[in-house]
């Protein structure tokens, strides 16, 4: 393959890890903006993500898509109300103090990918694709759901963007980011706006992982790299900052694809990691965060 | 009536206020004055439920609001604006407004008569508060708490950082309210602007009210002003 085809085929697969980064990258910043939390169990909602879609799908008595389909809602939905049950059995006791949140979730990140080794298993199993589509370009093939995933994920992360600026609900979410104490002076309930942006966060990590899963298959360690991407997104684009953490998650997942494609996966991850370093020298509240 | 009966109240361990006692009367306003580290602020913040009170209890109009959370005392009818306005600042105007409806659910006629109060802000409902001049976020922080349509305000140093205009704007502001029959408890440090809007004045010291006495025994007595506050 030439040039250009081969780099045309770099751009779509970074373009596909960009748009599921972007949406587990938008939970994590939705989360630390919101509640000041560094969420490292956020990889395990996404890892909790793609189990529950094995089993949804393995165990519905119904067809592929349709199975695929109830997949999408309920593993977000479950994931959700664990993480809710997690704010308020465990960071809301701790009162939401950022040090003892991140030793909290190292905790829960334990937690969670025990119980699913205790109950999935260790193995890494496969989700079948809604549906089976192949796009024929000039130069090669490429997978219909693959284009359907960066679809999905940017519905999904269009409605999140609504939700967060058109809504009452995101409205309250927003004020309680920029000032929790006068927030509560308005009736804002922030204990439960507090459960309902980690649900969120969850759900939109899960969501992702419904979404990958017939590409890559479920496995109970594979929290761990979206995580690292997570949060080299989030610090690139700017802690709390929707708008940045899109733009980074775009850089980030091109280039991942492109350099993975052309060098290898290990060089994408030495330079994701450097690009951070630099960032947190030259502009530590990233490239659109506000400056504390 | 707002009244705080005996209320030791403070941060961790420390105790900021101390055995206070003090009331707030319809149609009144009550000016708190005393030095920086009296308490002032934290009076404020106790009776909005965001300094735990320790002893003690703050009523309104037979609820006690020291039982409540923080999120359900504006529903009660008090509304607060902080010393410094605490603006949602990256929030617009018109969006700064709504969030206050939404504490008591009020609507479009709510919004109209704080809209109709400042009209400035009405030319402004797009804009970002935090871009706005000192005096309009004030007006702004103002017209946020009035929009719970609250039987009592406690303002927080209003006037502070604001220039003379806008110091008489926000003076009148508060005259006009007393005349509806909102309760007012007003913490300022300017004699001058206690003189002219205040009915009673409240002398505050080492976390506890050690005057509390007519506007016309100041006016008459400037010896309270200079015992307490050192002007």
């Amino acid at each position: 393959m030439s040039f250009g085809p081969f780099l045309l085929l770099a751009v779509l697969e970074g373009t596909v890890m960009a748009a599921v980064l972007a949406l587990t990258s938008v939970g994590l910043s939705l989360v630390f903006g919101v509640m000041r939390v560094v969420n490292v169990a956020h990889g395990e909602f996404y890892m909790l993500g793609a189990i529950l879609a094995w089993f949804v799908t393995y165990y519905l008595p119904f067809p592929p898509a349709l199975a695929w389909v109830a997949a999408l809602i309920i593993a977000p939905l479950v994931v959700a109300a664990i993480a809710a049950l997690a704010d308020t059995f465990v960071l809301k006791r701790l009162n939401y103090a950022p040090e003892a949140t991140i030793v909290a979730t190292i905790g829960l990140l334990y937690m969670v990918q025990q119980a699913a080794l205790t109950i999935y298993g260790p193995d890494a199993r496969p989700v079948a694709a809604p549906f089976e589509w192949r796009i024929q370009l000039p130069w090669f093939g490429y997978s219909g759901y693959k284009l359907f995933v960066v679809g999905a994920a940017g519905v999904i992360l269009a409605a999140v963007w609504l939700f967060m600026t058109r809504s009452t609900a995101g409205l309250v979410m927003r004020a309680t980011q920029i000032d929790r104490d006068t927030a509560q002076c308005f009736g804002i309930n922030v204990d439960r706006v507090y459960a309902g942006t980690f649900a969120l966060g969850a759900a939109l990590a899960a969501a992702a992982a419904v979404l990958i899963v017939p590409i890559q298959q479920a496995h109970y360690l594979m929290g761990h790299d979206p995580l690292l991407l997570s949060f080299i997104v989030v610090i690139i684009g700017g802690l709390g900052s929707i708008r940045g953490t899109l733009v980074a998650a775009l850089v980030i997942g091109l280039s991942d694809g492109i350099i993975s494609m052309f060098f290898s996966p290990t060089l994408a991850k030495i330079i994701a990691t450097l690009l951070v370093a630099l960032v947190l020298v030259f502009r530590p509240q990233g490239l659109f965060g506000a400056r504390a | 009536m707002l009244w705080v009966e005996g209320v030791t109240a403070g941060y961790g361990n420390g105790v900021v206020l101390r055995d206070l006692s003090f009331k707030a009367a319809k149609g009144q306003v009550t000016c708190i004055m005393g030095r920086n580290g009296a308490g002032k602020s934290t009076l404020m913040k106790a009776i909005m439920g965001l300094v735990p009170v320790q002893s003690g209890r703050i009523l309104l109009s037979g609820t006690v609001l020291s039982d409540l959370p923080a999120h359900q005392v504006p529903g009660q009818g008090i509304a607060y604006v902080p010393q410094g306005r605490r603006l949602f600042g990256g929030l617009t105007v018109a969006e700064n407004i709504e969030i206050g409806l939404l504490a008591r659910k009020r609507g479009t006629r709510t919004r109209d008569f704080v809209l109709d109060l400042f009209p400035r802000l009405g030319n402004r409902l797009d804009q970002i508060a935090s871009t706005l001049s000192g005096g309009e976020q004030q007006m702004l922080a103002i017209a946020r708490a009035l929009c719970i349509e609250p039987e009592v305000l406690l303002l927080d140093e209003p006037t502070e950082g604001l220039q003379p205009s806008m110091i008489t704007a926000i003076r009148d502001t508060v005259l006009k309210l007393r005349e509806t029959g909102l309760a007012t408890v007003l913490v300022e440090q300017r004699v001058d602007a206690v003189l002219r809007m205040a009915d009673r004045v409240a002398f505050m010291e080492q976390g506890q009210i050690k005057a509390d006495v007519p506007v016309a025994q100041v006016q008459a007595d400037s010896a309270l002003f200079k015992q307490f506050v050192g002007v």
